[in-house]
C-alpha cells in the first residue's frame, strides 16, 4: 500500500458538464434544495438565505457566481453547505455525486483558462483515470470584500 | 478527597461572598454605625475563610482570617470605622479578587499577603484593648501534646471541633493500626472511612486522605473524628473491617486541642465560639462532601454552560420547524384528534421557547457591581469627589454580552472620571457643587439595550479635540473646518487619540476610547457621545439584544415575508390612492398633520411579482428618532414574537436589513433596519 502518498479527500459535484471538487474539510453537510429566502439588493449570485437547522445560511448559486451557463433546478441539484474561516455559506451545484481520493501528485497547477472559470478560484486540477477534476479554491470563491465590492458596482 | 470538582464551585461561591463584601464595606462607608453591614461582611469572610482553608488555599484563608479579626473588634464596637480601615479593608477584598481569579485561570492563588496582614494587624493592635501580641508569642511555644500524636490541626479544623463540641458531638482521636500481612491497604482505609462517615464526621487525617488513597502509608493512620456515638461503639465497628490489628481511641480533650494549635489565643477562641450559632451552615458549606449549597437566602440555581444553553436553542429551533410542518399536515387531514394535539403542542412549545430565551438573559448588575469601589478607590488617587450612581441594574442582557461588556465600560468611567470631572476647586469656581456626579444607567428601548455613561464635568473640548486630532493626524485642517460638533466628538473614538495632557495612570495612554469603540461594534452595537461644554458628557452604548425574542409584525410583500420591529412602528394604516402627494418628486402622504415620504418596498426591495393593483394602500408607519416615513406593503399578516438571527459573517452590511428570524413554517424572514430607511 501506498500509503506515504499524500492524500487529499475532496467531494466531487457536478456544474453543467464539468466535474469541481473541493476538499472534504471544508465541507459541513449536503442539502437538498429546500425553500430560499431573497435577500434584497444583493449581486445575482447571492440566492438568499436558507434556514439551515436553526442557522440562517447564506446561499449562492455556483454557476452564477462563475458567470457559467446557469439550468433549471432538478431533483439532483443539491446545496453543499462549506465553512471557510468564520463564514458558512451554502453552494448550489447540479449534483453532488461522490468523495474521493486525490493524491496531491497528481494536482496540477491550472492553466490560464479552465472550462469558463477564472483561475483565480482554482486551487489546481487533477487527472484521474479519464476524469477531470477542477479543485476549487474556496477561500477566494467566498471572499466577502469581493462581494461587497461586487455589491457596490450593481448598486 | 478528591477536591477539583469542588474548585468551581469554590470559585463561584468565593465571587459571591467577595461581591457581598464589598457590597457592605462601601454601603458600611456610607453608614458608619450600622453594625449589621460588619454582621454581614463578617459570615462572608468567616465562610470564605472556611471554603479557602478546605480547599488549600492558605494565603486566603489567612488574609481572611485577619479582616475577620479586625471586623470582630467593629462588631464590638472596639474599633471605629474610619476611612483608612476601610482602604485596608478593600485593598485586602481586592488581593483576594486577583487570588481567586489566579486560581480559576489555573493558578495556585498564592501571593504576598505579608503586607496587608501586617497592616491588619496593626489595626488589630492598633488600640490596647486586649492584650493579644502577648498571647500570642507565649502560646507559640507550647508543644503538641503526646495525645494528639503528632497531628496538626489549623485554626478551621479547630473551629469546626469547637463548635461540633457545642452541638454535642464528641471529638475523637482514633488510630488505626492494619496488620502486617494487609494487602489491601487503600481498600481498608476507605472502609474505615465509610463506617466512620456514617454516623460522624471525620475532620482531620494523618497521612492525607490523598496518600492514604495512594497506599502511600505505612500500617497505620491517624484521625480526629466527631461523632455523638460512644468510644467502644466506633471501636467495635471499626473492628468489624477485616485486616485491622488494632484500634485505639481517645477522647480529643480541649487541653490538647489548643496547644495542638499553636498560635491559638484566648481571643480568637472566643471570637469562635460567637460564631457558634452560625456553625452548622458555614459546616456544611465548607465541607466539600455536600454538593448542595444549603443557603435559605439565595434562591436555588445550577450554573449552566452557555453551549448548552445554544444547543438546547438549536434543537428547539428544529423542533418549531416541525411543528410548522405538523401544523400543516394536521389542516390538511383535519382530524380533530390530531389537530386537538397539535395545538396542544404549539402552545407547550411557545411556552419553552420563551423560557429558553430568558434562560440566557442575566441582569447586567453583576457588570455594574465592581464600578462602585472602583469609582471610590480612582476619586480618592485623582482628589475628586464623585457621587456614583447606578440606574436600572435589573436590565436583562445576552449573556454573551454581559461578559463583554465590562472593559469598555471600565474605560468610559475612568474617562468621565479623570477627564470629565473637574477637581473640586475648579468646580467650585465655575459654581458648580464641588461633589461631581456619574451616572451609569442601563434600559432597554425596543430590541436594544442602551449603556449611559453620564458625568456633569468639563464636557469636551470641542477645539482641544480638532487641535489633536489635527496633530495626530486624523483629520487634515480643512477637512477639520467643515466637522460639526458632532463629528468632532466621534473622532474622541479614533484610534491614537487621547486629549490628556498629563498621561495619568488612570487613563490616556492613548489607547482608550478607540477599544471601546472596536469591543462594543465586536457586540454589534454603536457607541456615540453627547457633550456640552461646562455642563457634562454624556457616552451612549447602543448593544442589541442579541438572541432574543423582539415583536415583530409580519407583513407580505409578492410572495415575500418580511418582519418589522414593533419598537419602530407608530401605526399601520390603509390609504387610498387620492391620500397621496407630490412633492420633490417623492411620494408623500399627509398623516396627522405631518408630511410623510412613502417608501415602496416592492420596489425597494426588487420585489419581483408584486401584486399592488388596487387603489388602496397598506401603509406602516415607522420612526427613527423624530423622523418618520410611511413604508407600502402588500398585505399585514400580524404580530408575532420572533428570535432574532444573524445573517451570518458572509453577507455583511445587507441593505436595510438588520438581521433575519425564523418562522413558524421553518423559512426565514428578514428583518427591516428602519433606521437605515429614514434619512
Amino acid at each position: 500500500m501506498a500509503e506515504n502518498e499524500q492524500m487529499i479527500k475532496a467531494v466531487i459535484f457536478q456544474l453543467n458538464d464539468e466535474e469541481y471538487g473541493v476538499d472534504v474539510h471544508q465541507v459541513q453537510s449536503i442539502e437538498r434544495m429546500i425553500h430560499i429566502t431573497r435577500v434584497p439588493k444583493m449581486p445575482d449570485f447571492v440566492k438568499g438565505v436558507i434556514n439551515l437547522r436553526g442557522v440562517v445560511t447564506p446561499i449562492i448559486d455556483l454557476k452564477e457566481r462563475f458567470s457559467i451557463e446557469t439550468t433549471e433546478y432538478t431533483d439532483s441539484t443539491r446545496i453543499i453547505i462549506v465553512q471557510v474561516d468564520d463564514k458558512e455559506v451554502g453552494l448550489i451545484v447540479d449534483s453532488a455525486n461522490d468523495v474521493i481520493d486525490i493524491p496531491t501528485e497528481k494536482i496540477e497547477q491550472p492553466p490560464e483558462v479552465v472550462g469558463k472559470i477564472e483561475s483565480d478560484y482554482i486551487r489546481g486540477v487533477a487527472k484521474l483515470d479519464d476524469r477531470l477534476l477542477i479543485l476549487l479554491n474556496l477561500n477566494k470563491v467566498l471572499n466577502a470584500e469581493e462581494l461587497a465590492a461586487i455589491a457596490n458596482i450593481e448598486a | 478527597m478528591e477536591t477539583n470538582q469542588y474548585l468551581d464551585l469554590f470559585l463561584d461561591e468565593s465571587n459571591e461572598h467577595l461581591q457581598s463584601i464589598n457590597d457592605n464595606l462601601l454601603e458600611l462607608e456610607k453608614n458608619p454605625d450600622e453594625l449589621s453591614y460588619v454582621n454581614e461582611i463578617f459570615r462572608s469572610a468567616h465562610t470564605l475563610k472556611g471554603m479557602a482553608a478546605t480547599m488549600g488555599f492558605e494565603d486566603i484563608a489567612d488574609l481572611t482570617h485577619k479582616m475577620e479579626n479586625v471586623l470582630d473588634r467593629i462588631r464590638n464596637e472596639e474599633l471605629n470605622v474610619t476611612s483608612q480601615l476601610l482602604d485596608v479593608l478593600l485593598s485586602a477584598v481586592e488581593t483576594l479578587e486577583s487570588m481567586v481569579a489566579s486560581i480559576s485561570s489555573g493558578g495556585d492563588g498564592k501571593q504576598d499577603v505579608s503586607h496587608l496582614i501586617e497592616q491588619l494587624d496593626q489595626i488589630d493592635k492598633g488600640k490596647p484593648v486586649q492584650t493579644a501580641g502577648a498571647g500570642q508569642q507565649v502560646s507559640s511555644a507550647a508543644t503538641a501534646d503526646s495525645e494528639t500524636k503528632n497531628l496538626e490541626i489549623n485554626e478551621y479544623e479547630k473551629t469546626v471541633i469547637v463548635q461540633s463540641k457545642e452541638q454535642g458531638f464528641q471529638p475523637l482521636v482514633i488510630t488505626v493500626y492494619l496488620r502486617e500481612d494487609c494487602l489491601l491497604k487503600a481498600a481498608r482505609a476507605y472502609m474505615v472511612f465509610e463506617i466512620l462517615d456514617k454516623n460522624g464526621e471525620v475532620i482531620k487525617s494523618e497521612p492525607s486522605v490523598e496518600k492514604l488513597e495512594e497506599e502511600n502509608f505505612e500500617n497505620e493512620f491517624t484521625l480526629i473524628y466527631v461523632t455523638k456515638e460512644s468510644k467502644e461503639d466506633i471501636e467495635k465497628k471499626i473492628m468489624k473491617v477485616s485486616e485491622i490489628e488494632k484500634v485505639e481511641i481517645s477522647v480529643l480533650s480541649d487541653e490538647a486541642l489548643s496547644a495542638a494549635l499553636p498560635a491559638q489565643t484566648e481571643e480568637q477562641k472566643e471570637e469562635e465560639k460567637k460564631e457558634a450559632p452560625k456553625a452548622e451552615n458555614d459546616k456544611k458549606q465548607a465541607k466539600p462532601s455536600v454538593k448542595t449549597k444549603l443557603n435559605a437566602a439565595s434562591s436555588k440555581t445550577i450554573r449552566v454552560n452557555i453551549e448548552r444553553l445554544d444547543q438546547l436553542m438549536n434543537l428547539f429551533e428544529e423542533l418549531v420547524i416541525d411543528r410548522g410542518r405538523l401544523e400543516e399536515i394536521s389542516k390538511d387531514l383535519n382530524v380533530k384528534e390530531l389537530s386537538e394535539t397539535v395545538e396542544k403542542m404549539s402552545r407547550i412549545s411557545s411556552d419553552l421557547q420563551n423560557i429558553i430565551l430568558t434562560m440566557r438573559m442575566m441582569p447586567i448588575e453583576q457588570v455594574f457591581n465592581r464600578f462602585p469601589r472602583m469609582v471610590r478607590s480612582l476619586s480618592k488617587e485623582l482628589n475628586k469627589q464623585v457621587n456614583f450612581e447606578i440606574i436600572g441594574a435589573e436590565t436583562e442582557l445576552d449573556r454573551t454580552v454581559i461578559d463583554e461588556i465590562g472593559d469598555p465600560l471600565v474605560h468610559l468611567i475612568r474617562n468621565s472620571l479623570d477627564h470629565g470631572i473637574e477637581p473640586p476647586e475648579v468646580r467650585k469656581q465655575n459654581g458648580k457643587d464641588p461633589v461631581g456626579n456619574v451616572i451609569l444607567k442601563a434600559y432597554s428601548s425596543g430590541n436594544h439595550v442602551f449603556i449611559e455613561v453620564e458625568d456633569d464635568g468639563a464636557g469636551i473640548n470641542v477645539e482641544k479635540v480638532l487641535k489633536k486630532a489635527i496633530e495626530n493626524g486624523v483629520v487634515t485642517p480643512s477637512e477639520a473646518e467643515r466637522l460639526t460638533d458632532e463629528q468632532i466628538f466621534q473622532l474622541i473614538f479614533a484610534s491614537g487619540f487621547s486629549t490628556a495632557e498629563v498621561v495619568s495612570d488612570v487613563s490616556g495612554r492613548g489607547v482608550g476610547l478607540d477599544v471601546v469603540k472596536t469591543k462594543i461594534e465586536a457586540l454589534g452595537g454603536t457607541v456615540f457621545v453627547e457633550s456640552e461644554r461646562g455642563k457634562g458628557s454624556r457616552f451612549i452604548i447602543q448593544l442589541p439584544l442579541t438572541l432574543s425574542i423582539i415583536s415583530v409584525l409580519l407583513v407580505e410583500i409578492g410572495s415575500e415575508k418580511y418582519a418589522i420591529p414593533l419598537s419602530s412602528i407608530i401605526e399601520t394604516a390603509i390609504i387610498s390612492e387620492k391620500d397621496m402627494f407630490h412633492a420633490h418628486n417623492q411620494k408623500v402622504i399627509d398623516f396627522r398633520g405631518k408630511v410623510v415620504p412613502l417608501i415602496f418596498l416592492n420596489e425597494l426591495f426588487e420585489v419581483p411579482d408584486s401584486k399592488q393593483t388596487d387603489e388602496f394602500y397598506s401603509i406602516v408607519i415607522v420612526k427613527k428618532g423624530e423622523k418618520m416615513a410611511a413604508l407600502v406593503v402588500d398585505e399585514f399578516i400580524g404580530q408575532q414574537e420572533v428570535v432574532l438571527k444573524s445573517l451570518g459573517n458572509y453577507l455583511t452590511n445587507v441593505f436595510a436589513i438588520s438581521g433575519a428570524t425564523i418562522l413558524g413554517d421553518g423559512q426565514v424572514a428578514l428583518i427591516i433596519d428602519c433606521n437605515a430607511l429614514i434619512k
